[in-house]
């Protein structure tokens, strides 16, 4: 679905003369690969390059050096810029800042309009993304009045109504209350599951990825750590180097192994510590 | 008291009014207003004055809610009056120092008050029952010959339909800007005039900072769903016009028509 091969991104500061004064490199040679229909998280602190590549995934930034391909389509490739981005819809931190309309249905409509959708078909296609996101009662409601999850739901229902084959979430939580953040994932985990939509969940918040097919850690800009999120999360040492923080259980289970219990390794779970100590119980 | 400020004021309720295409309700407030200023002597006014009564009670607007709109304008009405009433020359009734009330004078002002407060009336019907969406859509559909002498008509209406999405989060955002800087000290309310003007510095310059992020982000969200101006878009609701929209027409040009022949055939 997605292939990154040695992407790089600078960000060039120039002076009023054109002149370079500053070279930021926020992606340095990426590698990544996503197979279509998985629930991939992509991990990282602020800074480490992870919304900058939620931005090529959508080609609103175009790579430095190195490619990118997106179904296929080469991102360099400026004639494939619109068919890339109804493939990969893209949802965004702030809720406010991404509904254009002043009533909901309209708002989810807005992106059928722009690819020339039939009027028909646009309302049906609103009418589905808005049930698969469960906002279907506040159809005819202002934004404004909404919750913050309820908006970011309405922003992914607008997303769905384009019918991507992918959808990119950078960081979709992060303004969010826990009832919100939970309600957006639920609906997220939803999709991939009932519509067979290729997730990409940008985020920095752990408890988010335990559920992904794919972890990807990145810190200043590379792909520091890759593999399941239980590969991920047993190597407590390393994600601690690269600044993120474990999921407290993890943690917790990582402290009590290191004082000599037998404890399997990348606990992700409450449920599953309590077995493995019942279990280490029942032997003792 | 920020939380007060209304635009586009609407009023929901079924009725012929709020289910006519919003194109014939820009054509109808144009034709009221020409009507207002066009009739002469006590017949037109009549004709005017039954035909807003009509339209007020086909729309199901409440009365008082008409009113509203009148308030904002009662000082410059109240200006105008007293203008008319000291200014026009004529056969003097009564006189202190320069000032002259004139016969001619007590009948401008009159004349002056009935037009305003009718073109107050005839636009506030439009806007209580037109949503702003619809007014947009119809604003862009009415205008879209223009596109062809480049004016850009899409993008004008589209920038009118995202500021009035934004009104109320700038609003909210005003307010909470507001707090915290009188949570540090700030007074917005003492002070002359100068001394109040600059308590609105720390106020406006972090409003601004936020709303050109905020366009920053609206713009990069709609790019990201696709957005390319207003060629190739489709319409989700689109514009069409029903029986009911032709035969307000028809009633429309009726009506200015015959008011037009009342000033030409009746000299009072």
């Amino acid at each position: 679905m997605i292939k990154a091969k040695n992407l790089v991104h600078e960000y060039i500061r120039r002076d009023e003369e054109g002149n370079v004064e500053s070279i930021q490199t926020a992606l340095d040679h990426v590698n990544i690969h996503i197979k279509p229909g998985s629930f991939v998280a992509i991990l990282g602190h602020n800074g480490s390059g992870k919304s900058t590549l939620a931005k090529h995934l959508n080609v609103l930034l175009s790579p430095t050096e190195g490619s990118l391909w997106v179904d296929g389509k080469d991102t360099a490739d400026a004639d494939k810029l619109w068919e890339i981005r109804q493939t990969a819809g893209m949802v965004f931190q702030n809720p406010d800042n991404q509904i254009i309309a002043t009533v909901v249905e309209e708002d989810v409509g807005f992106g059928p309009e722009n690819i020339g959708v039939p009027t028909d078909e646009i309302w049906k296609r609103v009418e589905d993304s808005l049930r698969a996101v469960g906002m279907l009662e506040y159809r005819s409601h202002s934004p404004n009045k909404l919750s913050g999850g309820q908006k970011q739901r309405v922003a992914i229902a607008g997303v769905v109504a384009m019918q991507p084959k992918c959808i990119v979430l950078d960081e979709p939580t992060a303004m969010l209350d826990p009832v919100g953040r939970r309600e957006v994932l639920r609906t997220v985990k939803e999709l991939n599951r009932t519509k067979g939509v290729t997730i990409i969940l940008i985020t920095h918040y752990m408890e988010e990825v335990v559920d992904a097919d794919y972890v990807y850690v990145m810190d200043s800009g590379s792909v520091a750590m890759e593999g399941t999120p239980r590969e991920i999360f047993s190597r407590v040492d390393t994600l601690k180097l690269h600044r993120m923080d474990v999921p407290q259980v993890t943690l917790l289970a990582h402290e009590l192994k290191k004082e000599g219990l037998d404890i399997p390794d990348g606990i992700l779970t409450r449920e599953e510590l309590v077995k493995a100590l019942e279990r280490l119980s029942n032997k003792g | 008291m920020i939380r007060d400020i209304t635009i586009g004021q609407y009023y929901p309720a079924k009725s012929p009014i709020h289910a006519l295409d919003p194109r014939v309700k820009l054509f109808g407030t144009f034709v009221f207003l020409i009507s207002v200023f066009a009739y002469k002597g006590i017949v037109g006014f009549a004709v005017v004055t039954l035909f807003l009564a009509l339209l007020i009670g086909l729309s199901k607007v409440p009365f008082r809610f008409m009113v509203k709109g009148l308030k904002a304008i009662m000082i410059l009405m109240l200006i105008t009056g007293v203008f008319n009433l000291f200014l026009t020359p004529g056969e003097v009734i009564w006189q202190i120092w320069k000032l002259k009330l004139t016969k001619e004078g007590i009948a401008a002002a009159i004349r002056m008050t009935i037009r305003l407060t009718y073109l107050i009336l005839g636009t506030s019907l439009m806007t209580l029952t037109t949503t702003p969406n619809q007014l947009t859509d119809g604003l862009e559909k009415a205008l879209k010959p223009l596109n062809k002498i480049h004016v850009p008509v899409h993008e004008i209406a589209m920038m009118m339909s995202i500021a009035l999405r934004f009104i109320p989060i700038l609003i909210e955002e005003t307010d909470k800007i507001m707090k915290a800087q009188m949570a540090r000290g700030a007074n917005f309310d003492e002070g002359n005039v100068i001394q109040k003007a600059k308590a609105l510095i720390p106020l406006l310059v972090p409003l601004f900072v936020s709303a050109f992020r905020r366009a920053n982000d609206l713009a990069l969200a709609m790019e990201a769903r696709c957005y390319q101006g207003g060629d190739g878009r489709t319409k989700m609701k689109p514009l069409v016009y029903t029986s009911l929209d032709a035969r307000a027409y028809v009633v429309l040009v009726a009506y200015l028509v015959f008011l037009i022949a009342l000033r030409v055939v009746l000299p009072f």
